[in-house]
């Protein structure tokens, strides 16, 4: 043992070998990041081929692969990952760790990431092409009517489930163990608090999931008919299950993106967050509501009407603990000293769009308006409102917020401003007009459209392409911020930051908290 | 280039300005269409109250509590009572927003009394739809897309009713309550008509109800909504809503013919008769995967094919069952046992196959039972 035990070891040994959370960390972002550019370019192509009504620039069976492996890619590859790779980064250093409880598993659940989405991208040069029945994969078109890269989905899909799996226990593991002393739950960030609620989800939900596509190979090898009613299975037992999984998971992509926001609004209003213990219970409530309303999915597959009016109460109740958190994040402004940085600026941009996404969830919510917005592009605009400008904004926010800490550089501010008024509008030149066109009665995941839809779809290419545009604007700065970004030295990066990560020196030294720190103060008090 | 910016600059301006730029939902034609419509737009304008409100509050926070006019964070947290309040109030509008929702939902299930049944089966990609008549002549028939290849590859302008055209529609009596059974024979497909606010999923092995009582004669289209293949995008609903009488002389019409077909499915037909009725079956079922010279595309060369030069029993299975695994399906179910003879007949003799075998209606009815 000598010197270089506190550096990190030399050239790619240090990457493939890494125990240490915040290289695991670095690696999640940038391999999220990369997903991100990956989904988004899938995402262009379904554009531009409906850019004009009339097929121009791909077959109808390659559209259907796109939209697949861009839900895919995105929700697995591109927004589990990045909040992993925050919460790896950002945990350790708030709870007062020195590291992640079990680091070599963490390793593990990263390195297994990248084959497996090789894999999954491999498929579109295989014969009969990539999986093409949507990221939702209903049997039987994933399974008895699916080309034969199906069984390589079913792998990757496994290996994906199992980095999230241990994943989890590793943030459950971290949270309940290695907490500094002092820092009880009730003081924990509530960035801190939605992760370990999400892990908790995802450890529930993911086996779920396996058991699924372990299913679908049943039936596509092994001659079962598990979702096959000509062999005494049922098609619809698919959906349950899958939705069963599905609801939760959005609850997964979304909380951590609640708890950033939590982090970031007090800093830039200078002002304790509002209601930090109604945060946490409406944050436990919404995953407990999370796993007793999968079927309102499935409003139009002929449930029995109890079960349509089950649904239909339980999924409502959701708005509550929603509105809950959005109150609290406007109380928490309220008579604040506000400024407008661009994580704050991020946020902000979250608060309005998430809302409006989450008003027309509560729309959808209701079962027999269901029945005309089910499998339109009202629903594809819903879920990019809470995904894009819920998930996405929010890990956009955490970026330009931490990465001063992360590598001791300061972003260049009028870039950041930038890349947020393009993306906002951008964004909303986008999806706003989906709502428009699924109201008119236009289906999602069809490649060519009546010609009343041309014009809001041209619309909502121009804006697509604006947004994925802004994108590299947002990579470009940085690489540049990492590279030769303006030094910053104080510890508090910026004047309204509380917690732990802000107090160990900037950037953050490989390892910190090797002896714990004092505990000084509750969470949500200044 | 010039169309393109042209375009563009119209989808920026044109929701102000045409009519066909439909931003809300149809109420459509039927009472039920109506309800939904009413508590649809009732849920928006609570959202858009609860949003004015909210966002009100959250705007002139972002105006006067700048840091940059100098405005000093108070640091309160933590208040029982407005917590209570914005938990109960959202509560009670959720409970008022339920009752409405209820009542609307048990009326879309009410499927009670129909006085006609109509058995609607999704195929890849089109719908079967089969009258359930106490007696005479079953009625059923496939309702395929209409649009042509030239119109979607964009050789052709496209008609005012591009993709929601079909080449045989369903045709319903108005001021009936009609009952829809849903199911599919494949994949998972979904019954969707806006207008008359009727959507049910098609799930193979399972069969589900809607209905509909459309007061208004009109033509009323759709699509399938659920994502099932590579051609869901073309497979649209068509409904004719027709006046009683007018709906009795279809049907009659409709069973003569079904009549003659079975008249004609006894009877040995001539070479030349084969072949026409056989090139218009290729030309609706086979045509778009192999092609107009036989030439294969998506499927193989029928031209030259081992499988329809050869055994003729061997190539009635192809057709008639599919080939599992491949884009080839059943088409047994699809094709009564003229239009299989016809279509056999013309595989085996078009495109320069010429083996001079000819099929009967006969034949293929011995195939089927042997």
């Amino acid at each position: 043992m000598g010197e270089h035990h506190h550096g990190p070891a030399q050239g790619i040994s240090r990457w493939l070998f890494t125990t240490n959370h915040k290289d695991i960390g670095t690696m999640y972002l940038w391999f999220s990041f990369a997903m991100f550019l990956l989904g988004g370019f899938f995402a262009m192509v379904i554009r531009a081929e409906l850019f004009q009504p009339g097929m121009q620039l791909v077959e109808p069976g390659f559209f259907n692969q796109m939209t697949t492996l861009h839900g895919l890619v995105m929700v697995f590859g591109a927004i589990m990952p990045s909040f992993v790779g925050l919460a790896n980064w950002l945990i350790p250093m708030m709870i007062g760790a020195p590291d992640m409880a079990l680091p070599r598993m963490n390793n593990w659940s990263f390195w297994i990431l990248p084959p497996a989405f090789l894999m999954l991208a491999s498929t579109l040069f295989m014969e009969g092409g990539a999986p093409a029945f949507g990221w939702t994969f209903y049997a039987p078109l994933s399974t008895t009517y699916a080309a034969p890269s199906v069984t390589f989905f079913i792998f990757a899909i496994h290996i994906l489930g199992v980095s999230s799996i241990m994943g989890s226990i590793n943030i459950i593991a971290t949270v309940m163990n290695m907490r500094a002393p002092g820092m009880t739950y009730m003081k924990m960030p509530l960035f801190v608090w939605t992760w370990l609620i999400t892990a908790f989800l995802l450890v529930a939900v993911m086996p779920v999931l396996a058991g699924a596509v372990t299913m679908m190979l049943m039936d596509i090898h092994f001659g079962t008919s598990f979702f096959s009613a000509a062999g005494g299975g049922d098609p619809v037992l698919f959906q349950h299950i899958f939705w069963f999984f599905g609801h939760p998971e959005v609850y997964i992509i979304i909380l951590p993106a609640f708890g950033v926001v939590s982090q970031i609004i007090p800093a830039f209003s200078r002002k304790p967050l509002f209601g930090y213990a109604s945060m946490v219970y409406a944050t436990a409530s919404i995953a407990f509501l999370s796993f007793i309303v999968w079927a309102h999915h499935m409003y139009t597959v002929g449930m029995p009407i109890a079960g349509e009016l089950f649904f239909m109460y339980a999924t409502m109740l959701i708005a509550v603990p929603t509105g809950v958190k959005v109150f609290n994040w406007i109380s928490t402004m309220w008579r604040g000293a506000l400024s407008f940085e661009t994580p704050m600026l991020f946020c902000i941009g979250f608060l309005i769009l998430f809302t409006l996404g989450g008003f027309t969830g509560l729309m959808l919510s209701i079962a027999p308006a269901d029945f005309q917005y089910h499998d339109t592009y009202f629903v594809v605009a819903h879920f990019h409102y809470v995904m894009v400008a819920g998930a996405v904004f929010s890990m956009t926010a955490a970026v330009y917020y931490w990465l001063p800490k992360w590598c001791g550089r300061m972003y260049n501010e009028a870039m950041g401003k930038t890349h947020f008024w393009i993306s906002f509008i951008g964004f909303n030149i986008t999806f706003f007009p989906q709502h428009f066109v699924g109201l008119a009665g236009m289906p999602r995941r069809i490649p060519d459209y009546a010609l009343q839809f041309a014009d809001f779809n041209m619309m909502s290419s121009i804006g697509a392409f604006i947004y994925g545009a802004s994108q590299l604007l947002f990579l470009y700065n940085v690489i540049a911020t990492v590279l030769a970004g303006k030094p910053v030295s104080d510890e508090k990066v910026w004047d309204g930051a509380e917690g732990l990560e802000w107090t160990v020196p900037t950037p953050a030294p490989y390892h910190t908290f090797e002896e714990p720190p004092a505990v000084p103060k509750p969470a949500g008090t200044i | 280039m010039g169309r393109v910016f042209s375009g563009a600059v119209l989808a920026f301006l044109s929701p102000l300005a045409a009519a066909q730029n439909q931003v809300n939902m149809s109420p459509g034609v039927t009472e039920i269409g109506a309800d939904i419509f009413e508590l649809h737009m009732l849920i928006m304008w609570i959202c858009v109250v609860i949003g004015v409100a909210v966002f009100a509050v959250m705007f002139y926070s972002i105006y006067a509590h700048r840091k940059s006019k100098g405005h000093q964070a108070s640091q309160f947290h933590e208040s029982t009572k407005v917590e209570v309040a914005w938990t109960v109030v959202p509560f009670l509008i959720l409970i008022a927003m339920a009752v409405p929702a209820t009542s609307t939902l048990l009326e879309v299930y009410d499927n009670d009394e129909a006085e006609l049944d109509i058995l609607i089966t999704g195929y890849q990609w089109k719908w079967k739809y089969e009258y359930l008549l106490e007696s005479g002549e079953p009625v059923a028939f496939f309702s395929n897309l209409a649009t042509s290849q030239e119109e979607i590859y964009n050789t052709d302008k496209k008609g005012d009713n591009y993709l929601l055209e079909v080449d045989e529609p369903l045709v319903i009596p108005t001021n009936t309550k009609v009952r829809f059974l849903v199911t599919a024979n494949d994949v998972i497909h979904s019954w969707w008509v806006p207008e008359i606010a009727v959507k049910r999923d098609a799930i193979p092995g399972f069969i589900n109800e809607a209905w509909t009582r459309v007061p208004e004669e009109g033509i009323y289209r759709g699509q399938c909504t659920e994502l099932c293949g590579a051609y869901h995008g073309f497979m649209p609903v068509e409904v004719h809503a027709v006046s009683r009488d007018e709906f009795d002389a279809w049907m009659a019409a409709k069973r003569g013919a079904a009549a003659a077909q079975t008249q004609l499915a006894m009877q040995t037909l001539s070479v030349d008769d084969l072949m026409d009725q056989g090139k218009a079956v290729y030309d609706s079922a086979c045509l778009a995967c192999h092609g107009a010279q036989g030439q294969g595309g998506i499927g193989n060369a029928i031209a030259g094919s081992a499988v329809v030069m050869g055994d003729l029993s061997n190539h009635m299975a192809v057709v008639a069952k599919g080939v599992s695994g491949t884009a080839m399906q059943a088409f047994g179910g699809q094709l009564n046992d003229v239009e299989m003879a016809a279509v056999l007949t013309y595989q085996r003799n078009a495109f320069g196959n010429n083996t001079g075998d000819v099929v009967q209606p006969g034949d293929v009815n011995g195939m089927k039972n042997g």
